[in-house]
């Protein structure tokens, strides 16, 4: 049916491109991407890796702490000397902030190019799953790289991986405070409390977050006390050199390489754990991947999965039979991700045969920017911001959905009430009829609409877009019609 | 010995004003009032918020990092408000705000996105309802009163329902032209779902094109949150979000920047509402509390009771903190962690609406609490 390759194409994909051949088996040509991927394509392996990133933020570290020393200090000479450091931590600070702007510049155009963008859109489903936000400062260098080097390699691979690869990622030990915590009964504490009697321990803000939100979900059985008890599991694993005090640095010497995520036994909870009903015995850095590997495959965690997927590909309220095959899928495996994207593709619930509310999905900001440009090129990029790729990362501002920035462990909603509102509307309108602006007679929305939308649109739509005003003017209606604004 | 029990229950006033008026909504003549819901999102901390330092169990359990609280402003015996919401105090002075402790909704667990689901929907349970209470409100105001908007890209749960509402987000953006909006209009004529919404839209844009300029910090939040509610067709019921508060950290270091704009905000509401403020009532409200003792690592995590704060021109306990203090010894504390809830959300919010609306109050708590049994 010629509905069904609008679907592959918008749906599990990201958009069709001007110009591009509308799939003849739409789900052979899903899955036949899945092969092709590429984890690491040139506009992100040019980015700085990792080592380079943190270093970055040591020395802005650094240098932040001496203008703060300077600024306590009253000497003439200090003051002289501050404004000088203190320019230079603002430079860096920018570095930083650029490091981020790039990254996201670098994910928008990974997802424009694509020729593999339902692998694509994986990426982008996985990296909300296990959120991050820049709102928190340490994260903001590392969060383009989180996605680019836990997230995008690991899409294919067991679900276990792609857990593994997430939590313990500087980005998300940063972000959730993991890389802070202190086992209560370590040595690292119990020294600092001789020596210094001062108080430091748990935190279970990520111990918390991977039980409701990364693996098993809310409501599933776990207690306060399961959650208290991953915490002490998770103890040890942390971030030197960056956010938290220079305890460590000072307890491991210069062994160290800032940034890199590190197992500490120094400041791991000594004992035996019990979480879920089960005993994990102690035993360092193991003690936790036991943990973590009985997460991944637990019942609770199949559905839990289950049941985001269909939601983010078929509906806001997905049926239950898909949702119930994915999940046996999925134990049947052990978390196969590869096998569970193929159950989804030949799930007959996720070709509807209509394109109205009930039955498509209404795009957020970022699939409806990144359909656009897909669609209507490059060059039609809006203007918003004085670089190239601070223009990318405001335009996701302006549109309510910034990139690696969804305020909240949680990640952003995958419902139409989320972006379905009258502002964020009003956004796109606007966005459209500068699109429209800047495509001025390079394409014709006329013919643009059924190669991209090949068999759902509305007598409605094609009237209007026909007695546009204008080539530009209908453009802008294209993007902003009723069937381009879901998919 | 502290007073403990200063809390009035607010169902009682109501009880006898209605056992006189049974079943009638009183639906208020001659001024036109206006609500404002400011939601904290992310739990805010009550205990630093509104400080129990009469409490010898608080500085036992927060030891120096109490001290900020001290250098307050003294609420009474028992309580001082957090130093960096000093405008905040100032209303207090007048009467012209309140605070409540000890609060919290039903909510139980401790998962930031259940209990902001059920603070707005006003469900029993998460996910209990797709409507918010804030929507089931507008259905007991005068008609041609019920013109409610959020300050926010989409329209928030609390919100949600079968009345009326939109919402409103400022735009850096060239506007599209008045031709484009039009024929946008005719291609979603047929689509019931995006029709409705580019209606709201547009109103909204107009009625606040004198609105320039982009949101920055509480103080521009306020001046325009009134704004959208002044003049004849200005919005009666009006959603804020804020947030920042979820403080698992240095919580001395992260909690002073968004109490001040919270402060900053709240002034700035009341200067740009002018005369209507004694018009206006205010409530200030978060998911839940934090955990009593700090973390490992100078921050709070997840607890259950809050404070929640009152504001506005006509006030039934203006310049009072309610509360029925359940004291911080380590065997009252709930689940031997978080301060113990003495009163629910649900019961403080429908006394305080039907106290500034004038409605009956049992006919508001079952409108917009159905599920909530006193």
């Amino acid at each position: 049916m010629a509905i069904d390759a609008a679907i592959a194409m918008n749906r599990f994909g990201l958009g069709a491109k001007a110009q591009q051949y509308v799939p003849a088996k739409p789900r052979q040509w899903l899955l036949d991407q899945l092969g092709r991927f590429d984890a690491r394509p040139a506009v992100i392996a040019a980015l700085p890796r990792l080592p380079q990133l943190a270093r970055e933020f040591y020395e802005y570290q650094i240098k932040s702490r001496e203008v703060r020393t300077l600024r306590n200090s009253e000497t003439a000479d200090a003051a002289a000397s501050l404004e000088m450091m203190d320019l230079q931590r603002k430079g860096m600070r920018r570095d930083l902030r650029d490091d981020y702007t790039q990254a996201v510049a670098a994910r928008f155009d990974a997802a424009l190019v694509s020729e593999t963008d339902f692998a694509e859109r994986l990426v982008h489903f996985w990296s909300n799953h296990f959120a991050i936000s820049v709102d928190k400062q340490p994260v903001i260098p590392f969060a383009g790289n989180y996605e680019f080097d836990a997230i995008r390699p690991n899409i294919l691979g067991k679900f276990s991986d792609l857990l593994f690869a997430s939590i313990t990622h500087p980005a998300m030990l940063l972000y959730l405070d993991q890389a802070q915590s202190v086992g209560p009964g370590s040595m690292v504490a119990k020294r600092v409390r001789k020596n210094r009697n001062r108080k430091i321990g748990l935190n279970e803000n990520l111990a918390r977050e991977i039980l409701e939100l990364h693996t098993l979900g809310v409501r599933t059985g776990y207690d306060q006390s399961d959650v208290t008890e991953l915490a002490r599991a998770l103890t040890g694993l942390t971030v030197p050199g960056i956010g938290g005090g220079r305890l460590l640095e000072r307890l491991l010497g210069a062994d160290i390489t800032p940034g890199e995520t590190l197992f500490v036994e120094q400041l791991h909870e000594p004992g035996a754990r019990q979480i879920m009903g089960r005993t994990y015995a102690a035993g360092g850095k193991a003690q936790a991947y036991a943990v973590l590997s009985d997460l991944a495959v637990h019942p609770a965690t199949a559905r839990h999965i289950a049941a985001k997927l269909a939601q983010h590909f078929v509906s806001d309220v997905p049926p239950d039979v898909l949702v119930k095959r994915l999940e046996e899928n999925f134990l049947k495996t052990g978390g196969d991700l590869a096998s569970l994207y193929q159950t989804l593709v030949e799930s007959p619930e996720a070709w509807p045969t209509s394109w109205d509310t009930g039955q498509a999905k209404f795009k957020s900001p970022w699939e409806w920017m990144v359909s656009s440009l897909r669609m209507v090129g490059l060059e039609s990029r809006p203007d918003t911001g004085p670089t190239r790729a601070e223009r990318a990362a405001a335009m996701f501002v302006q549109l309510g959905q910034p990139i690696w920035r969804p305020g909240s462990p949680a990640g952003y909603a995958d419902q139409a009430d989320t972006w379905a509102g009258g502002a964020a509307l009003m956004r796109r309108v606007e966005l459209a009829s500068e699109m429209g602006r800047r495509s001025a007679g390079r394409l014709d929305a006329r013919q643009l609409a059924p190669q991209a939308l090949p068999g759902v649109l509305s007598d409605n739509t094609v009237e209007g877009i026909a007695r546009a005003e204008s080539p530009a003017q209908g453009l802008s209606l294209l993007l902003v019609s009723p069937e381009f604004l879901r998919r | 010995m502290i007073a403990r029990r200063s809390f009035i229950a607010a169902g009682l006033t109501g009880l006898a004003a209605s056992a006189l008026h049974p079943g009638i909504a009183w639906a208020s003549a001659g001024t036109v009032k206006r609500f404002v819901f400011i939601i904290q999102r992310g739990a805010a901390d009550g205990l630093a918020t509104v400080a129990p330092t009469g409490d010898p169990d608080y500085l036992r359990a927060r030891g120096a990092l109490a001290e900020d609280a001290l250098s307050g402003t003294k609420l009474d015996s028992l309580f001082t408000l957090h130093p960096e919401l000093a405008q905040t105090a100032a209303l207090f002075g007048q009467k012209k705000a309140s605070f409540v402790h000890a609060m919290s909704s039903g909510c139980r667990e401790r998962s930031h996105f259940d209990a902001q689901n059920m603070l707005e929907s006003g469900a029993s349970r998460p996910y209990g309802s797709s409507d918010g209470w804030l929507n089931r409100l507008l259905t007991l105001l005068p008609e041609g009163e019920a013109r409610a908007l959020a300050v926010a890209p989409a329209l928030p749960l609390a919100l949600r329902g079968p009345a009326p509402a939109s919402s409103y987000a400022q735009s850096r953006m060239r506007g599209a032209n008045d031709d484009l909006m039009r024929r946008v209009s005719m291609i979603y004529a047929e689509d019931a779902q995006l029709s409705g919404l580019w209606e709201d839209a547009q109103s909204t844009a107009e009625m606040a094109g004198m609105q320039d300029g982009l949101m920055r910090g509480g103080q521009a939040v306020g001046t325009m949150a009134a704004g959208l509610m002044t003049g004849a067709e200005g919005a009666r019921v009006l959603m804020l979000e804020t947030n920042g508060w979820d403080t698992h950290s240095n919580q001395r270091g992260r909690l002073g920047a968004p109490l001040r704009q919270a402060d900053a905000l709240i002034a700035a509401l009341k200067d740009g509402l002018g005369a209507e403020w004694r018009n206006t009532l205010v409530l200030v409200a978060t998911e839940f509390g934090r955990t009593v003792a700090f973390n490992g690592t100078g921050g709070t995590d997840h607890g259950t009771a809050s404070a929640a704060i009152l504001l506005g021109g006509n006030l039934q306990h203006g310049g009072t903190v309610q509360s029925d203090w359940p004291g911080l010894a380590p065997s009252m504390l709930f689940e031997s962690r978080d301060l113990r809830p003495t009163v629910r959300f649900e019961s403080v919010v429908s006394g305080a609406i039907a106290h500034h609306f004038q409605i009956d109050p049992i006919l508001a708590r079952k409108t917009m609490f159905p599920d909530f049994v006193l």
